[in-house]
């Protein structure tokens, strides 16, 4: 295995009995970003590589100290374009952003900081964090590792890119209705939505705050638990991040499943999920029984409307969340406009993408006086029900398996022309955001060479159990080794 | 023609929404200062500068302070409100949303009593909620047609009182607004002052002829900036709509303006009237989760209520109106308060305080509770006590105070170092009296043929020779012994 290739638990070793220095880990990921940025595209913004190479070093200087090192001490990570740093722009891969530098950190941002963890840069988005495929971005195009006329799958696609392309060795994205799961999905790469409250969206750039939470990607399960375990645990600068106690999620790593009891809602393999996703599926639910696993099937009726739900919910607090760009006080303003409406109007209408526009203009809608309680309350309803359900079935069972996408990555502008297409591909995601609980995607097989994603969902604040069983699977799976065959983009 | 008065024709319905904003130190979901006067934008950071992926967090001191004033009008507490966001668009507004309460405020269903014009009047309070405070857009001292904005404000946390339309005119809006400012001053979660902005007032006004029972078309009045142009503009607008009703039109629903020195209301543009603002749950934040023991913990922190108080004065002796006085003004009462419990009997101590103290403490331009006045509310019953018990008479005791006030010396000190203790031995003022006599023949003849103001006149030497010393009682029963 390549060093730019090693998992950050294997770095950390290998740090820690001199096998390697941090700085020789950097420059095979600065390296690895050499040959293969230009044809993936992962990346918004890269630090100036002497600063990578500085913070490395004083990793090595801290070692040679004898100071003990974290988990991501010396390890290089990325993160996505919309949560705050103050060593890069952070733009949410919009123009009405350009140029803004926040004055202050994310919280998840500074526990890897605190970490000594040697940050790369951030990666490309969807605008704002709207969309399944990264193409919605004002910072060009991410291309799939696996396939590069295929997209990485959004909105965290840079991220999810960056790590399956050996690019970073992990990152941090966020997941709105899907937004780790499914680009891990794509990029057979492993990512996890914590439940709701369990890391700090305190410098998060909301998109919609009922339903965003940061998550990890890794190449192995182990990764994943070690940087969730990183970056979760109680901020008093988020009112919604709960004060529950950070287990040591290393520990759940057990290899088996044994008296586990799963449920297999069928609602998730409706029509629209693919034969070779539903195959991929299938075959994962007989290995998790050679495992010890009992799985059942079960139902959650009122899923097949959360899609719905969610694409009411998420643009209507968009909507509100987005109001406070305008470019008065920070990113980029319309120029030669003579008021302040005409200001605002242009900065506005200069700044957001047409996605942006459209999920604005939707969440405005439904919040309107006189439609407020058709569409935003009914809304609410649904996600009231959709929770009691997933309660419901969790109270029977340790967790559910889905698939975590109903498709394998699709092509570039294969959806861009129509939007419900595009949302579709969040169906078997987004149902746990509004559920608020904690799901992980690994990959579970490939179809034509594109990986398939396998969902594990978990009880609230029980991400242990989800991090068992997907370890349970990669182990006796023994997917995680291949790699990504890069090819020079054609044409 | 229409007859009779207006107020004879047409009843007056008023209700109002009052914003205090709270005296707490920092904001309502930040940390910065709310110190007012700081230069433009020097108390702000990312939370209150609505800074992408910024967060608030409820300041636990505001929903105290929001609490106590809840409490104090009697209100019923929601111990599980909620937060919600008002979405509109302005330039001192920089989320482009207000986080306030909508459908679940912190508490509903309170009541204020007060002395009105004829009687005791009960208003009721149909909600009060939490919210926080916008900036301040400016256009002095910007350069030619620019707009400054200052944000030290935006997120100052505030409360809004809204009472039913029970408020029966102008006077009585005043007299509502002076009294839920005393209730406020009390639980000292504001300073509420209306020239500084920390209380502010909108009023909603209809007319209905009397005798009617439904509701006239509402118009609202802002921009009012004393209790007195409250009641100035609520008169020019009962006015305004009585002559409209009596020419036979109908009142338009609408947002006016007072006009302080025009003295009139006018029409906002009907554009601020046009918004929707697309109220939806706070999802930043959670519900408040107040618990019994923490409200009823908060409950029993209240001082006595200002009613309460006047009723107790009232029970020791004090006139009404002097006890009115006391009330008013917390920082008085309680110095009141102290001056009882050193001792002072309330009637004398209370014309001590409030004609002889006051007097000389506006004067300097401090009141008591400031590091200006230098006399202890225990100090000043000291000195009340003096006079009580005849060491010194008192007047003595104005020349003592002005001292006291001066220097801050204790009265006793004071009596001791200038020897102003009262002459009440007898045989002084028998000397004084007997030369008073002697050398005043003409008096004594006065006084004799039945002129009795010669008397006082031989009381004014006698004092004079003493350098009014001499106890005045002591002094007419040795004269007319001297005399008779």
């Amino acid at each position: 295995m390549e060093l730019y290739e090693w998992p950050a638990h294997r770095i950390h070793r290998g740090l820690v009995t001199g096998e390697v220095s941090a700085r020789e880990v950097a420059l095979a990921t600065l390296d690895r970003i050499g040959q293969v940025e230009s044809s993936v595209g992962a990346y918004l913004h890269l630090r100036p590589r002497e600063d990578v190479l500085a913070d490395a070093d004083a990793v090595d200087a801290a070692l040679r100290r004898g100071e003990s090192l974290a988990a991501f001490g010396g390890v290089p990570v990325a993160i996505k374009d919309n949560m705050c740093c103050r060593l890069l722009p952070t733009t949410c891969a919009s123009r009405i952003l350009e140029g803004f530098h926040p004055p202050y950190d994310a919280t998840a941002v500074t526990r890897l900081q605190g970490q000594r963890a040697v940050l790369l840069g951030n990666t490309n988005m969807d605008e704002f964090a709207m969309g399944s495929s990264t193409e919605h971005s004002a910072g060009g195009v991410t291309r799939n590792p696996w396939d590069l006329g295929r997209v990485p799958g959004g909105s965290s696609g840079g991220s999810a890119a960056a790590v399956a392309a050996g690019e970073a060795v992990v990152a941090l994205g966020s997941d709105t209705g899907g937004s780790v799961r499914q680009p891990a999905a794509f990029c057979g790469v492993v990512g996890l939505k914590p439940t709701y409250g369990r890391v700090s969206r305190f410098g998060l750039v909301a998109f919609a705050s009922s339903l965003d939470q940061i998550g990890p990607f890794g190449r192995d399960v182990r990764d994943v638990a070690l940087l969730l375990g990183a970056v979760a645990g109680h901020d008093p600068a988020d009112a919604t991040s709960r004060p529950a106690e950070v287990p040591d999620f290393e520990a759940a790593l057990v290899p088996d499943c044994r008296g586990l009891r799963l449920g297999v809602p069928r609602e998730f393999l409706a029509a629209g999920v693919s034969p070779e996703v539903r195959a991929a599926i299938a075959a994962a639910v007989d290995l998790l029984v050679e495992l010890g696993a009992e799985v059942q099937e079960c139902s959650l009726p009122t899923v097949p409307y959360a899609l719905d739900a969610y694409y009411v919910i998420a643009p209507a607090e968009a909507s509100s969340n987005l109001a406070r760009f305008e470019g008065v006080r920070f990113g980029r303003r319309a120029q030669g406009t003579s008021d302040y409406v005409e200001m605002f109007r242009r900065s506005r209408g200069e700044g957001f993408g047409p996605e942006v526009r459209r999920r604005i203009m939707l969440g405005t809608y439904a919040l309107s006086a006189g439609y407020y309680d058709q569409y935003y309350g009914k809304a609410q309803q649904v996600r009231t029900l959709i929770c009691r359900e997933f309660e419901e079935a969790l109270s029977g069972y340790a967790a559910l398996v889905t698939p975590t996408a109903p498709s394998v990555a699709f092509g570039f502008a294969e959806k861009m022309d129509d939007p419900l297409q595009m949302y579709a591909s969040d169906v078997c995601t987004v149902p746990i955001n509004l559920a608020g609980l904690p799901a992980v995607s690994l990959p579970c097989g490939f179809s034509n060479g594109l990986p398939i994603g396998l969902q594990f969902i978990g009880r609230a604040f029980d991400e242990e159990t989800i991090l068992r069983l997907a370890y349970a699977y990669e182990q006796a799976a023994d997917l995680r080794h291949r790699r990504p065959p890069i090819v020079a983009p054609r044409g | 023609m229409s007859v009779g008065t207006v107020e004879q024709r047409y009843e007056t319905v008023v209700g109002l929404e009052v914003h205090v904003e709270l005296a707490t130190r920092s904001k309502m979901f930040c940390s910065c200062p709310t110190d007012f006067g700081a230069p433009p934008n020097t108390q702000v950071c990312p939370v209150c500068l609505g800074l992408p992926g910024a967060l608030p967090v409820p300041n636990a001191r505001a929903i105290e302070y929001a609490l106590r004033a809840a409490l104090a009008l009697g209100c019923e507490i929601d111990r599980e409100c909620r937060w919600d966001r008002k979405n509109y668009h302005y330039p001192d507004l920089p989320k482009g949303y207000q986080i306030t309460q909508y459908a679940r405020p912190l508490a509903r269903h309170g009541t204020l009593r007060y002395a009105g014009g004829d009687g005791e009047r009960s208003v009721r309070i149909r909600r009060l909620h939490m919210e926080e405070d916008t900036g301040k857009s400016t256009h002095e001292g910007m350069p030619g047609g620019t707009t400054g904005v200052d944000l030290n404000r935006a997120g100052v946390p505030l409360i809004e009182i809204v009472s039913e339309p029970d408020i029966r005119g102008p006077e009585d809006a005043r007299l509502y607004l002076q009294s839920l400012r005393t209730v406020l001053l009390y639980t000292r979660v504001s300073d509420v002052k209306m020239e500084e902005g920390s209380l502010r007032c909108d009023a909603n006004v209809s007319l209905r002829p009397v005798g009617t029972q439904a509701y006239g078309a509402l118009v609202e009045v802002k921009n009012m900036n004393s209790f007195r142009s409250v009641q100035r503009a609520l008169e020019y607008e009962v006015h305004r709509q009585a002559a409209a009703l009596d020419a036979g039109e109908r009142i338009v629903r609408e947002t006016r303006h007072w006009d302080e020195k025009r003295g009139v209301t006018f029409p906002s543009r009907s554009k601020e009237e046009a918004h929707d603002y697309r109220y939806f749950p706070e999802p930043d934040l959670g519900p408040c989760a107040l618990t019994e023991a923490y409200v009823e913990q908060v409950r029993a922190s209240l001082p006595e209520a200002p009613g309460a108080r006047q009723a107790r004065y009232e029970r020791l002796g004090l006139p009404a109106h002097d006890a009115g006085v006391l009330v008013a003004d917390p920082a008085l009462a309680l110095y009141f308060d102290r001056m009882l419990a050193g001792g002072a009997a309330p009637r004398e101590g209370a014309s001590l305080l409030t004609v002889e103290l006051l007097g000389r403490l506006n004067a300097l331009g401090v009141t008591v509770g400031e590091s200006g006045c230098r006399v202890q509310p225990e100090q000043l019953a000291a000195l009340q006590e003096l006079v009580a018990s005849g060491v010194i008479s008192g007047k003595i005791a104005k020349d003592v105070l002005d001292e006291m006030v001066a220097g801050g010396a204790d009265p006793q000190a004071v009596v001791a170092r200038r020897g102003l203790q009262q002459i009440s031995d007898d045989g002084a003022i028998v000397d004084a009296v007997r030369s008073a006599i002697a050398v005043n023949p003409q008096s004594v003849a006065d006084f004799r043929a039945g002129k009795k103001q010669a008397l006082g006149f031989l009381v004014g030497q006698v004092m004079k020779a003493t350098k009014g010393k001499a106890n005045p009682a002591k002094v007419n029963e040795i004269l007319a012994r001297e005399l008779g």
